[in-house]
C-alpha cells in the first residue's frame, strides 16, 4: 500500500506515528513545499525571542523519518491531485501514485493588500523561514521600534517575543479589544493592560494602510487614521487561511477548509484532510469548523493514519483552547469560554490587582467554557469537564456541593461526584 | 470493596506484554502525604531527604499529590492514558512514551512551559515548576524501576502497582 502525506507538521507526524502503531509494510511518501526536517510551528516565537535555539525547533527526532520508514520529499510543492487516477503532480514535474492521500497542508498567513509590502523589514510569521528571515533582519538591522498587526494568538505571540529583544512593540488590531476570540472584556483588558505595563502600545480597531520607507526598507506604517508609525520591523500575525485550493480544483469540497467526517475521511475516495486545512467537527459548537491549534491537528493525524490502514478509528471532536502568557502571567481559553448571552450562566470572579481571574460559562448546566488567568493549574479537569459534557446543573436546581466548588480555588478531583471520577480515571479492562 | 476506583495507569513492564498501573485505593489512604515526601527525594539529585528539601536548586517538587478533604483523601498521579492529552497536545516533543518502559513521560531539557499539557490532562497530574527553567513536572514511573517510590512508601496499601491485562 502506498500511503502520501502532503505536509510535514503536527497532523503529518500524527499519522506517521499512527500508520506505524497499525501498519509496517505500507509506503509512506511525505511531500513538503518547506526544506526543513519537522519543526515545531508553536515554537517558533520562543525561538525569536531566544529563549531557544534552532535545534530546540525539532519536534521529533532528527530520525524520526528513517525510524519509521518514511521517505520524505522536502522543497517540493504539490500543484495537482488527481482523485480519480489517484496520483498527486508536484512543481517539478514529479507524478506520485496513491493509495490513500493525507492533505495535511496548513494555511497561509493573510496579508493584507497594501502598499509597500515588498519593502525590506515587513515579515509574516508562520514559517521557520520567517523566524529566520526576522532574525538575520534583526541582526542586520538596528531595530527599536516594531508594529505587529494583529492582535490574536499569533500577534500576541510575536509581541511577547519581540519586547523580549528589548524591542518596543506596536499592537494594532482591528477589533475593538484584543484576543476577542479566545477571552472576554475582562481577561482582554488585563491581557491589554499587563502589555501596556511592559511598554508595548495597544491600538484598537485600526489597521495598517500602508508600509512607507528609503531605499526599499520600511521607516514607518501609516494606519488609518492617518497617523503614522515610525517603525523599522513590521510583522504580520493576523492569522491564517487554509491551504485548501488544492482539494477544490481536485473536486474535493471544500468549505472553508477540506470537509471531513468522523474519520477525517474528505468527499474523495481515500483521500483524507486533517490539520488546520480540515474542517472537522467542533464538539463545543457543534458543527464543523476550522480550529487551527496544534492539539487537534496531531489528534487529526492519529486519526487519519489509523483510519488509513484499516483501523477504524472515530474522532469525537476537538475544541478551541490555547495557552498564552504575557508577561510572566499566564492564560488559558478553553472552549467558549468568552461566550455570553442570556441563554447562558456565568461564573466569575476577578481578582484584578493580583492578576488572577476565571470565568466559567455553562450551557443547560453543562460546562462549555473557561477562561483562567493567572493561576492555571489543574486546568484540564475544566476541559475534560467540556469533554465529556458532564451535567453539572442549573443555578436554579438544589446546588450540590461540587457544583459550588468548580470555583473554589482547591477546585479537584475530589471535588467532583463519584462516578465521574471513576469514569474519567478508568481504562479499558479494568473493573471497578 | 476492595478498591474504591482504579486509575487507568499503564506501563509496560520491562520485557514483558503486561501493563503495569498503579492503582489508588482511596479508602485506605491516610493523607500521610508519604508519597508526596518520597516522590520528590527519588527525583531529587541527592536522593538525601534534607537536602532535597532545604538545599537543591532548582526546587524538586514531588509528582504525585495528595488531595483531601474532610475524612476523604486520595494520592494522584499521571494516570498513563493510552492515549493521552498531554502528548496530542505538547508543542515541543518533550511529552513522549519512553521506549523502554512504555511510560508517558516528560523530557524536560525540551520543554518550554507552554503549559498546554496542564490545560488538558483530565485529571490535573501535571504540575509547573518555575524554579529552573520552567518545566511541567509529571510522574514517570520512577523510570521503569519495580516499584515506584510512591507506591514502596505507602504505609497502609493505598497505592499499589499491579500487573492488569487489558
Amino acid at each position: 500500500m502506498k500511503i502520501v502525506i502532503i505536509g510535514n507538521s503536527a497532523a503529518a507526524v500524527g499519522a506517521i506515528e499512527s500508520l506505524r502503531q497499525h501498519d509496517q509494510e505500507a509506503q509512506i511518501l511525505v511531500i513538503s513545499e518547506e526544506p526543513h526536517m519537522i519543526y515545531s510551528r508553536p515554537l517558533l516565537s520562543h525561538y525569536l525571542a531566544g529563549e531557544i535555539d534552532k535545534t530546540r525547533l525539532a519536534y521529533r527526532h532528527a530520525d524520526f523519518y528513517a525510524r519509521h520508514h518514511v521517505q520524505a520529499v522536502l522543497s517540493s510543492r504539490v500543484v495537482a491531485i488527481e482523485p480519480q487516477a489517484k496520483r498527486v503532480h508536484t512543481e517539478s514535474g514529479r507524478t506520485y501514485p496513491y493509495d490513500k492521500l493525507l492533505i495535511c497542508t496548513g494555511g497561509t498567513p493573510i496579508v493584507p493588500p497594501i502598499p509597500g509590502l515588498a519593502m525590506q523589514g515587513v515579515f509574516s510569521f508562520t514559517r521557520l523561514d520567517d523566524a529566520q528571515g526576522i532574525l538575520h533582519y534583526l541582526g542586520s538591522v538596528p531595530v527599536r521600534r516594531a508594529v505587529v498587526v494583529g492582535g490574536g494568538m499569533i500577534g500576541l505571540k510575536t509581541t511577547d517575543a519581540l519586547m523580549k529583544r528589548r524591542i518596543a512593540v506596536t499592537m494594532v488590531e482591528l477589533a475593538p479589544r484584543i484576543l476577542s476570540a479566545a477571552l472576554d472584556e475582562t481577561a482582554s483588558r488585563m491581557m491589554t493592560n499587563l502589555l501596556c505595563k511592559a511598554g508595548a502600545e495597544v491600538i484598537t480597531e485600526e489597521t495598517v494602510t500602508a508600509v512607507h520607507g528609503d531605499g526599499g526598507r520600511i521607516g514607518a506604517v501609516e494606519l488609518r487614521s492617518g497617523r503614522v508609525i515610525p517603525c523599522e520591523l513590521l510583522i504580520f500575525g493576523i492569522g491564517v487561511r487554509p491551504n485548501a485550493a488544492l482539494a477544490k480544483e481536485a473536486g474535493i469540497m471544500v468549505n472553508r477548509g477540506i470537509v471531513v467526517d468522523e474519520h477525517m475521511r474528505t468527499s474523495a475516495p481515500d483521500v483524507y484532510a486533517a490539520g488546520d486545512v480540515a474542517e472537522a467537527y467542533d464538539l463545543v459548537v457543534d458543527m464543523n469548523r476550522i480550529v487551527a491549534i496544534w492539539p487537534n491537528a496531531y489528534r487529526q493525524g492519529t486519526i487519519a493514519g489509523a483510519n488509513m490502514v484499516g483501523v477504524p478509528r472515530t474522532d469525537r471532536g476537538g475544541l478551541a483552547m490555547n495557552t498564552l502568557e504575557v508577561c510572566g502571567v499566564p492564560a488559558m481559553s478553553i472552549g467558549n469560554g468568552n461566550a455570553s448571552g442570556d441563554d447562558l450562566e456565568i461564573l466569575a470572579e476577578l481578582e484584578e490587582r493580583q492578576n488572577r481571574y476565571k470565568r466559567l460559562v455553562l450551557q443547560d448546566g453543562r460546562l462549555i467554557g473557561a477562561i483562567l488567568v493567572g493561576n492555571i493549574d489543574r486546568a484540564g479537569i475544566y476541559t475534560g469537564l467540556i469533554r465529556n459534557k458532564l451535567h453539572i446543573g442549573t443555578s436554579s436546581a438544589r446546588n450540590t456541593d461540587w457544583r459550588r466548588s468548580l470555583m473554589s480555588e482547591h477546585f479537584g478531583l475530589l471535588s467532583l461526584p463519584d462516578a465521574y471520577r471513576k469514569h474519567i480515571v478508568t481504562g479499558a479492562g479494568i473493573e471497578v | 470493596m476492595r478498591l474504591a476506583f482504579v486509575w487507568q495507569a499503564s506501563s509496560r513492564a520491562k520485557g514483558e506484554g503486561q501493563l503495569k498501573r498503579i492503582i489508588v485505593h482511596e479508602e485506605y489512604c491516610i493523607g500521610c502525604r508519604l508519597c508526596e515526601v518520597h516522590c520528590l527525594v527519588q527525583h531529587s539529585q541527592s536522593h538525601d531527604i534534607i537536602k532535597a528539601f532545604k538545599v537543591e536548586q532548582p526546587r524538586v517538587m514531588p509528582r504525585v499529590t495528595v488531595e483531601e478533604s474532610g475524612p476523604l483523601s486520595f494520592a494522584l498521579q499521571c494516570r498513563q492514558c493510552l492515549e493521552p492529552s498531554c502528548l496530542e497536545a505538547c508543542i515541543s516533543g518533550a511529552m513522549h512514551r519512553d521506549e523502554r518502559t512504555g511510560a508517558v513521560i516528560c523530557d524536560e531539557s525540551l520543554c518550554v512551559g507552554c503549559w498546554m499539557c496542564i490545560m488538558v490532562c483530565p485529571v490535573g497530574a501535571i504540575q509547573r515548576n518555575l524554579t529552573g527553567t520552567r518545566i511541567a513536572s509529571k510522574c514517570d514511573l520512577c523510570y521503569g524501576a519495580d516499584m515506584p517510590a510512591c507506591v514502596a512508601h505507602c504505609p497502609n496499601e493505598a497505592l499499589t502497582y499491579e500487573e492488569i491485562s487489558l
